[in-house]
């Protein structure tokens, strides 16, 4: 989709080059992060996308078409651009802001006030009362989905954002960065994403391409680069506790298949085969399901030990640790602390039993490749 | 409900109506037969036509060129040449309009024409000064996002920079007026004509009252011209 080839530029009256030979590609409908320490050449490359700056040497691709040979005005109306100081033109409306591309394409009046509408929904602001309100009129974050808004209006299938949310309180700026994730969750656009903020590029990145001094260090999924640092840079970029940065990544769909546990029991089983299976689990219990694989409760070693009962009826219980199978494994380890147990039932949507994890089964996941 | 007399007009009227006053006043009631004959109907108009010509024919001019050539040193390949432009309009500005008078008087002799041609030098500068800085002052990350999402330049300079620099240039076009007003009463020493001319005549035959209705109809017309510009401002900037 887009594919830097050698890339360099130089600035004139600087020594060393701004970016150097570097080559870069990001697949369609992914999120690439640049990141990196401030002066290392983020935005330079990220401007060379939309020729903003020109490479002194070097091939760039958007679709498969040499940016280079393209009229630059062109180029521009189909990617989506937003900066750090976000630009809005103080002296137009909010509508006029967002409709800056929409004119400059010639849009029909109808479609464009259509589109502006839609997108200010989309990025929360409600267009009756925004639309006629002038930029200075904005609070920080509100201006921020404005810029955001302006760059998506004609839905361009590339965005380039360099710290969009950068100039935002702590609590905006995540508020911001989640929106923005479910907003491409949605429109899936090619995007180039600058930060110099490690934690965003994790959270925002589906590829992130660490820079120092105009090169590209490590390029890898935000896994790979908690998992295995490329050197000691990429070590310190990311962090000491990497580990608990990767239980924010991993979902625990990806490791439930990899954990080898006898099944459930069902209602129905003679107490002794019961009993046989909770001396045989890591966490003295066994989850209870029906025929069809609902989720029933827990039987744990303590109760059967009462003898008060004759059949499995008499000992199950209701289990508060349960969490679905798109939740993080940290949303696991929030859990298990939160009701002080080594262990989370997983289940899906419709209560179906998907397996346990436990306490031992994270460690396993971080120790790996740590 | 509608005002019946929008209110930015109340001042102008006034204006009017005291000027309208002053003439009418001076014409019916003077002192003597000498002041009769300079303070006669024709007179007065032809004193007032004149000083309204000096001043809309070079501030016209002025501001054509003045903005203009603003816009062109602002462009980046000519920024240093407006960085050099700029400084020397500054100087040029503390230079008394006297002194420009008699400067352009030794190299190019006297009439109607050379005293618009030196109101129009004096007006251009903080014009072209003011058109300048308010294009260079825009934020850059204005001027970026607006390029970043393929604004031409042409469409950058009339969508953006100069509805931003707007507010900067009319500034400028006052301080024109101003000057230009001022400066138009000299006119009648290059024999260029104008209110001057009641002014001057009235000095050097000793009748005030010559000199004060040249004087207040000179005054009142830069109230009036500074009013009607202000206007212009406040109707087109609504934002800020
Ligand atoms: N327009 C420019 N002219 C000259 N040097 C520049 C320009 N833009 C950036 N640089 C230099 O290029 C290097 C990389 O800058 P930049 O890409 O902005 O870094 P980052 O975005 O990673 O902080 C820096 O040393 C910076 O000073
Ligand atoms: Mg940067």
């Amino acid at each position: 989709m887009i594919k830097l080839e050698g890339i360099t530029k130089k600035f004139p009256g600087l020594k060393t080059p701004a970016v150097d030979n570097l080559d870069l590609e990001v697949k369609e409908g992914d999120v690439c992060v640049l990141v990196g320490p401030s002066g290392c050449g983020k935005t330079t490359t990220m401007k060379m996308i939309n020729r903003i700056h020109e490479p002194t040497s070097g091939h760039i691709y958007v679709n498969g078409k040499n940016v280079l040979k393209m009229n630059p005005i062109k180029l521009r109306l189909d990617i989506g651009y937003v900066i750090q100081e976000i630009g809005l033109f103080p002296h137009q409306t909010i509508e006029e802001n967002v409709a800056t591309v929409p004119n400059e394409k010639k849009w029909p009046r109808e479609k464009t006030k259509q589109q502006v509408d839609e997108m200010l929904t989309l990025v929360g602001l409600d267009p009756k009362i925004y639309c006629r309100r002038y930029p200075s009129a904005l609070s920080g974050g509100q201006r921020q989905r404005v810029g955001v808004a302006r760059a998506m209006v004609t839905n361009p299938p590339i965005m380039l954002m360099d710290e969009p949310f950068g100039a935002v309180d702590p609590i905006t700026r995540a508020r911001l960065q989640n929106e923005f994730l479910r907003i491409q969750e949605r429109v899936s656009k090619t995007i180039v994403f600058v930060t110099h903020d490690i934690d965003e590029a994790i959270k925002m990145g589906d590829a992130i391409a660490v820079m120092r001094e105009g090169k590209i260090v490590q390029y890898a999924t935000p896994n790979e680069l908690l998992s295995s640092p490329a050197n000691e840079f990429v070590a310190n970029l990311v962090g000491r506790n990497r580990s608990i940065k990767r239980l924010h990544l991993i979902r625990i769909r990806e490791i439930l298949n990899g954990i080898a546990r006898p099944g459930p029991a069902t209602l129905d089983m003679p107490l002794d085969d019961i009993r046989k299976q909770i001396e045989k689990s890591d966490i003295r219990a066994v989850m209870i399901v029906d025929h069809d694989n609902k989720f029933k409760g827990i039987i744990g070693m303590n109760e059967l030990k009462k003898n008060t009962g004759e059949t499995a009826a008499d000992y199950i219980h209701e289990l508060n640790q349960l969490i679905t199978e798109d939740a993080t494994l940290n949303d696991a380890l929030s859990v298990m602390l939160e009701c002080g147990e080594g262990y989370v039932a997983v289940v899906s949507e419709n209560d179906q039993y998907r397996g346990i994890i436990t306490l031992g089964d994270l460690l396993n996941v971080v120790k790996e490749e740590a | 409900m509608k005002r019946l007399i929008p209110i930015n007009l109340v001042l102008p009227v006034i204006l009017i109506a005291l000027g309208i006053l002053i003439v009418v006043y001076t014409a019916n009631n003077p002192t003597d037969s000498l002041v009769a004959r300079m303070l006669s109907y024709t007179n007065m108009f032809k004193a007032l036509r004149e000083h309204f010509m000096l001043m809309v024919v070079s501030m016209t001019g002025a501001i054509i060129v003045g903005v203009l050539s603003g816009i062109m040193l602002s462009r980046p390949k000519l920024y240093y040449l407006g960085r050099v432009v700029e400084n020397i309009v500054n100087i040029g500005q503390t230079v008394p309009p006297l002194a420009v008078l008699a400067l352009l008087f030794v190299i190019m002799g006297i009439g109607f024409r050379m005293a618009v041609f030196a109101l129009f030098l004096y007006s251009i500068l903080p014009i072209l000064r003011n058109t300048f800085a308010g294009i260079i002052n825009v934020q850059p990350s204005i001027i970026e996002s607006a390029k970043g999402m393929g604004m031409s330049p042409f469409r950058i300079l009339t969508r953006i920079e100069l509805p931003l620099a707007f507010p900067i240039i009319v500034a400028g076009i006052r301080t024109a007026v101003v000057i230009n007003v001022g400066t138009a009463a000299m006119a009648t020493f290059i024999g260029g004509g104008g209110l001057g001319d009641l002014i001057v005549a009235g000095i050097s035959l000793g009748r005030e009252m010559v000199i004060f209705t040249g004087a207040a109809l000179a005054a009142l017309t830069a109230i009036l011209l500074d009013h009607v510009i202000g206007q212009v401002e406040k109707g087109l900037v609504r934002w800020s």
